[in-house]
Formats: structure tokens, C-alpha cells, sequence
């Protein structure tokens, strides 16, 4: 850093913090990149964690034709029991409101009507059977208790919030780097930068400076909306995720600036980080396991950097892993960093 | 392709040297090879006593540039911008001083992108100023503006002189050549086919006056032979009933110019005289006018 601009007008007006207010300010003051980097994400996360929550057990609706039944039937709380007459139930039956029908039969007996071919009639008869004995006062020979699996940590939301927050990590950096950049190249005001003074080191550095302002904040917006309204934990340290999150964001910085090094064209650039960053969506494991892909190819998944930033922020999250027990995700996100940088910094278009 | 061919230029300290030249004239990468911008073939570019492989970085420092087309980002603020410019220099003046230069305190935090034409070229130029540069190039910097910001921006080219700075400008306009530049080189297809002041190009024509009439029409054609043969006619066009005559002295040319009209009954529909401008240089040397696209 140059000595002389900053004891001449103080640390503000030195070029890098200049450059990084700028960058700043082209992202705050574009209302579109806040809802992609912002608001999407959570959109995501919410809509996800609702398709795939864990429903509380089902309650079947069924009929009871005299009210001694309906009252016996009433002890299962899985039953929702309407005490109907034999017309009214029969015509529930058939158009499915209920899906089973207890009546009396000759005898003192019960008939259950219902469908065996539909899983809920079979699981209500069972369930009204059950009812149906103990209140007559069957008493089960073998005692049994239930452990329900239903706590945090092994649910899809989970599995889901790490990888939304990997992919986040990855299309910030990506989006962010090739289209300021690129528009910057076309607009000819990186010609113009570099008709100034400035170091062009700098220019580069404050897209890695301003990533590291706004990488919080988008971290915290997703962990955030999964720890609160899902209950997704965080059991490793904080440390240790921001560690992750830090040196991940750098290295897709990198692969962002090499993507966006000789493009000319917003087009040309798009396509470029689809074609980069599609097939990572897919085969990192942002939405379901990378483990799903045939072990041939499980090397060059492991090897791409948003598979080794979400492995690592489960880990973390989930497993409660530590640094240590992720050098192997972090020397892959280093090695793409110093590759990808280098040869950015080499291909560089600065006009 | 080769834009710019065996050139020789030589701006003198304190001078404002202009490029005159239609577009494609090689111009513009004339300019950008002396900032440094576009490597040259061969030959070699010497400003403040340096040259760009042995002294960039100081260079850098005390040129100031305006580049033809650069669109400053739209989302930062006029304050913004000329205070980002001024952190890469080591000495210039205030942030605010310049925006007062480029008379744009009431804009100071109006975004760019809502400025007019004449706002963002001034905010280039102030851009151009941070750095309290002693050598200014500015690439077509009234191009696609209005003739009241044209005016605008020349009054603040004109000061900019006054302050003893050293100009390199290129301009496809000849009235702006014509008022702000001490000398010019007029550039056509790469090469440069005139230089010196204003005032010399034009003499070196050898005519002080232009003057232009439309004949209405009539049944016999104008004797193109006779007017050639008036006093002080020099050289003579005429296309499409319209004639164009280069002339020495214009209160006997005038006239004479009416009598033969007269006598060949060839009625006026219009008559226009001006002085000799750069333009009529440039047609006198390429047959061309400057603006033919």
C-alpha cells in the first residue's frame, strides 16, 4: 500500500478502500442483486423446508355407527371417529371422508368396512381393532414403548440449509465477479481505471474485499432463517464455519475472475458461469447426496470446489467436525483459489 | 490492420495541439498510443521527458485523460466518482474543488446516471483533473453533445489553457479546432496530410473566402467558363445547379459574380460567403468534406 496516499488524505481516500466503497455501492444500490444474494435464498430454504418437512402422523377419519363404538374408537387419539347413521356412514365410506366404518355385527362381534387395497384403511382398521380390544379389555402380552426419531440434525432441512449456503457462496462470487466485471470491461471504465495511476492489483482485490464485507451478511441470512424457523443446529464452531465460509468465497472469487478475464460480452459471460457453476448445482450435493453418483466419478466431484465447501460446512454444522478434520475440503478450496487466481490474473483483459 | 502509419508529432509545452479528422482517421489510437494505452508496432512516444516502458507508474501520475466513450458507473454518486479518480493520484486538488472547476456543485450527489450528455462529459473532464495533471489529452470531448454544452465544455478547455496546461485533444469538428487549438495536424486514413495553426492551414489554401450560390432554374445551362474567369476566382465546383468558389478578394468577387449572372439572365435562389475555415482545407486536400460518414 502506498504510503504517501494515505498520510495524505487518511485511510478512506486510500485507492483500495475507494475501490471497495465502489463495489459496494454498485451492489447495494442494485435492487435486483440484493433479492438474488438476499432474498432468494430464503425463498428457497423456506420453500424446500415446507415441501419436505416432517408432517406430525397422520389422523384417518372413520365412522362408528352406534355411540358405545364411536366411545371405544375415541381412546385411539390417531383416529378422528364421526358417529354416524348406517346411511350417512355407508355414503361417507364410499365417497372417502372416512376411510373405514365400524358397526355392529351378530352377536356382540364389530364388522369393519373398509378398502384393503388403501394402506389408510388397513393402518385404520388395525388402529380401530386395537381400540376395540383394549376397551373390551384385551391386555397386550409382550409390554412395548416407542422412541419417535424427529429431532434436529437428521431432517432434509438439515441436509438442505449447508448446501443452499455453499451455493450461495458460490453464485454471489461468481454473479458478482463476472457481471461487474465484464460490464466494467464493455462499458470501457476498466480502460479508463487503468489509464490512472491505480495499481491494478487493486482493482482485483477490492471484488475480494467488498465479497468479504457482504459474505456475512449473506451467511448470517441463511443460517440464520434455517436455525430459526427449522431448528437447524450448528454444532460445530462458529470459528471454524466462518474459517470455511471465508476461504470458500475466495476461492469461487478466483474462479469467478478467471471466468470473467477476456469475456467481452454480458452473453458471452453468462454462459461461461452456467456452464460452471450448472453442473456443480448438480452433482456437489446441494440438493440431495453426492453420494447418489456411481463411485467412478466420485474423485472428480470430491475435487470441485462447491462439493468440498458444502462437505465441509455439514461437517461442521452437522457432525461437529473441526478445521483438522477438514484439511482435505480446505486444500482443495485453496488449490482452486491460488490456480484460478493465477491464471486470472495472467489471461486479464484490461481494456 | 495498420490504423496509424508513419507519424511525427511534436506538442509543445504549454500548447493546445489538436487531431482534426474524420472518424477512422486513425485519430483516436494516435491519442491512445501517447497515453500508453495501445502498444505502438515500432516508433516511440517521449512526454515530460519519459518514456512509457521506463516511467509509467510517474507517468501516470501527472497525465490526465479522457477517453472517447468511457461510461462511468452509474450507480455511484458525482462525489463519488471524482473522489475514487483523486485517491489514485498522490497530489491534485479537493475532491470539491474540482467539481467546482467542471461547474457541477449542484450535481456534487446527483448518481451519474442521471446526469445529461453535457454533465457526464464535464464529469470525465473533472475526472481528467484530479490528478492537477501537466498534460491533458481529451479524445472527441464534445462529440454527440448539444451546441450549448459544446460552448460550455470549450469555455472550460479555454481555462484549462489559460492555466498554462499542455492539451492534446481530437475532434472531427473544425470550429472547435478552429477556437481552441494553437496548432493542428490534420489527420486522414492514418497519415497526417497538414499541420500548423488554424491561421496557417487556412492561408496555405491561398484563399480567404468561400462563396457559395444555387442558380434557380432557367433554360439555358450557366456558363461554368465565364465565373471562372472573374477577378480573384480561384477554383470553382458546381454540382446539381449549386457552385462552390474559393476567392481572394470578396467585395470585387461579389460584384463581378452578380453582372455575369445578370448578363446570362441566371436567376439567384441563394448566396452565401464565409471565410476560410479547416474544413475547406480538408476538401481543398482530400476532396472530402470532414463530416462525410
Amino acid at each position: 500500500m502506498s504510503k504517501e496516499a494515505v498520510s495524505a488524505t487518511g485511510l478512506a481516500d486510500h485507492p483500495l478502500v475507494q475501490l471497495t466503497l465502489m463495489r459496494f455501492r454498485e451492489f447495494v444500490r442494485e435492487p435486483e442483486a440484493i433479492f438474488w444474494v438476499f432474498i432468494f435464498p430464503i425463498l428457497l430454504a423456506a420453500g424446500l423446508g415446507i415441501a419436505f418437512r416432517n408432517r406430525p402422523p397422520e389422523v384417518l377419519g372413520i365412522a362408528a355407527v352406534t355411540p358405545e363404538l364411536a366411545q371405544s374408537l375415541r381412546r385411539e387419539k390417531l383416529l378422528d371417529v364421526r358417529q354416524l347413521s348406517s346411511d350417512a356412514a355407508a355414503e361417507a365410506l364410499r365417497t372417502g371422508k372416512v376411510v373405514l366404518l365400524a358397526e355392529p355385527g351378530p352377536g356382540g362381534a364389530v364388522v369393519y368396512r373398509y378398502d384393503d387395497t388403501n394402506p389408510e384403511g388397513r393402518a385404520a382398521h388395525m388402529l380401530a381393532d386395537r381400540a376395540i380390544q383394549r376397551a373390551a379389555g384385551r391386555v397386550d402380552p409382550v409390554a412395548s414403548s416407542e422412541r419417535l426419531m424427529r429431532e434436529p440434525g437428521s431432517r432434509y432441512i438439515d441436509f438442505l440449509i449447508p448446501g443452499l449456503l455453499g451455493m450461495n457462496l458460490m453464485g454471489s462470487a461468481i454473479w458478482g465477479m463476472g457481471f461487474a466485471i465484464v460490464d466494467a470491461r464493455r462499458k470501457k471504465l476498466i480502460k479508463r481505471l487503468v489509464a490512472t495511476p491505480m495499481p491494478r492489483s487493486y482493482y482485483l482485490m477490492s471484488f475480494g474485499l467488498s465479497r468479504l464485507v457482504l459474505l456475512w451478511v449473506e451467511v448470517a441470512v441463511v443460517l440464520g432463517f434455517g436455525m430459526l424457523f427449522f431448528g437447524v443446529p450448528l454444532r460445530g464452531s462458529l470459528f471454524d464455519l466462518s474459517v470455511l465460509c471465508v476461504l470458500g468465497s475466495m476461492s469461487f472469487c478466483a474462479l469467478g475472475l478467471l471466468i470473467a478475464a477476456r469475456a467481452r460480452t454480458i452473453e458471452a459471460a453468462s454462459g461461461l458461469m452456467n456452464l460452471v457453476m450448472m453442473p456443480m448445482w448438480i452433482v456437489s450435493g446441494v440438493f440431495f447426496s453426492a453420494q447418489r453418483f456411481p463411485d467412478v466419478v466420485q474423485p472428480a466431484i470430491k475435487a470441485l470446489p462447491l462439493t468440498a465447501a458444502i462437505d465441509g460446512l455439514r461437517a461442521i454444522m452437522l457432525q461437529s467436525a473441526n478445521l483438522v478434520q477438514l484439511a482435505t475440503q480446505l486444500a482443495i478450496l485453496g488449490a482452486w483459489l491460488i490456480v484460478c487466481f493465477t491464471l486470472a490474473m495472467r489471461l486479464f483483459r484490461w481494456r | 490492420m495498420v490504423a496509424v502509419d508513419g507519424l511525427e508529432l511534436d506538442v509543445r509545452p504549454g500548447e493546445c495541439f489538436g487531431l482534426l479528422g474524420p472518424n477512422g482517421a486513425g485519430k483516436t489510437t494516435t491519442i491512445e498510443i501517447c497515453e500508453g494505452l495501445t502498444p505502438a508496432d515500432s516508433g516511440e512516444v517521449e512526454l515530460l521527458g519519459m518514456r512509457w516502458d521506463a516511467h509509467a507508474g510517474e507517468l501516470r501520475q501527472r497525465l490526465g485523460i479522457q477517453l472517447q466513450e468511457t461510461q462511468l458507473s452509474e450507480k455511484l454518486t458525482v462525489m463519488e466518482t471524482v473522489r475514487l479518480f483523486r485517491s489514485f493520484f498522490r497530489q491534485g486538488p479537493e475532491t470539491s474543488e474540482v467539481i467546482g472547476l467542471v461547474h457541477l456543485e449542484e450535481k456534487r450527489n446527483s448518481r451519474v446516471g442521471g446526469l445529461s450528455g453535457g454533465q457526464k462529459q464535464r464529469l470525465a473532464l473533472a475526472c481528467a483533473l484530479v490528478g492537477n495533471p501537466d498534460f491533458l489529452f481529451l479524445d472527441e470531448p464534445t462529440t454527440g453533445l448539444d451546441p450549448q454544452a459544446r460552448r460550455q465544455l470549450w469555455e472550460l478547455i479555454e481555462q484549462f489553457k489559460l492555466a498554462g496546461r499542455t492539451i492534446l485533444l481530437t475532434t472531427h469538428y473544425m470550429d472547435e479546432a478552429e477556437r481552441l487549438c494553437d496548432r493542428v495536424a490534420i489527420m486522414d486514413h492514418g497519415k497526417v496530410i497538414a499541420l500548423g495553426t488554424p491561421r496557417e492551414l487556412i492561408a496555405s489554401i491561398g484563399v480567404e473566402h468561400m462563396v457559395e450560390f444555387a442558380a434557380g432554374t432557367v433554360a439555358k445551362a450557366l456558363e461554368v467558363a465565364a465565373l471562372r474567369r472573374i477577378e480573384g476566382v480561384r477554383d470553382l465546383r458546381a454540382e446539381n445547379g449549386n457552385v462552390q468558389m474559393q476567392v481572394t478578394e470578396l467585395h470585387r468577387a461579389v460584384p463581378a459574380l452578380l453582372d455575369e449572372l445578370s448578363r446570362q439572365g441566371v436567376p439567384l435562389t441563394e448566396l452565401r460567403t464565409h471565410s476560410a475555415s479547416l474544413e475547406d482545407v480538408f476538401v481543398t486536400l482530400t476532396g472530402r468534406h470532414l463530416r462525410d460518414e
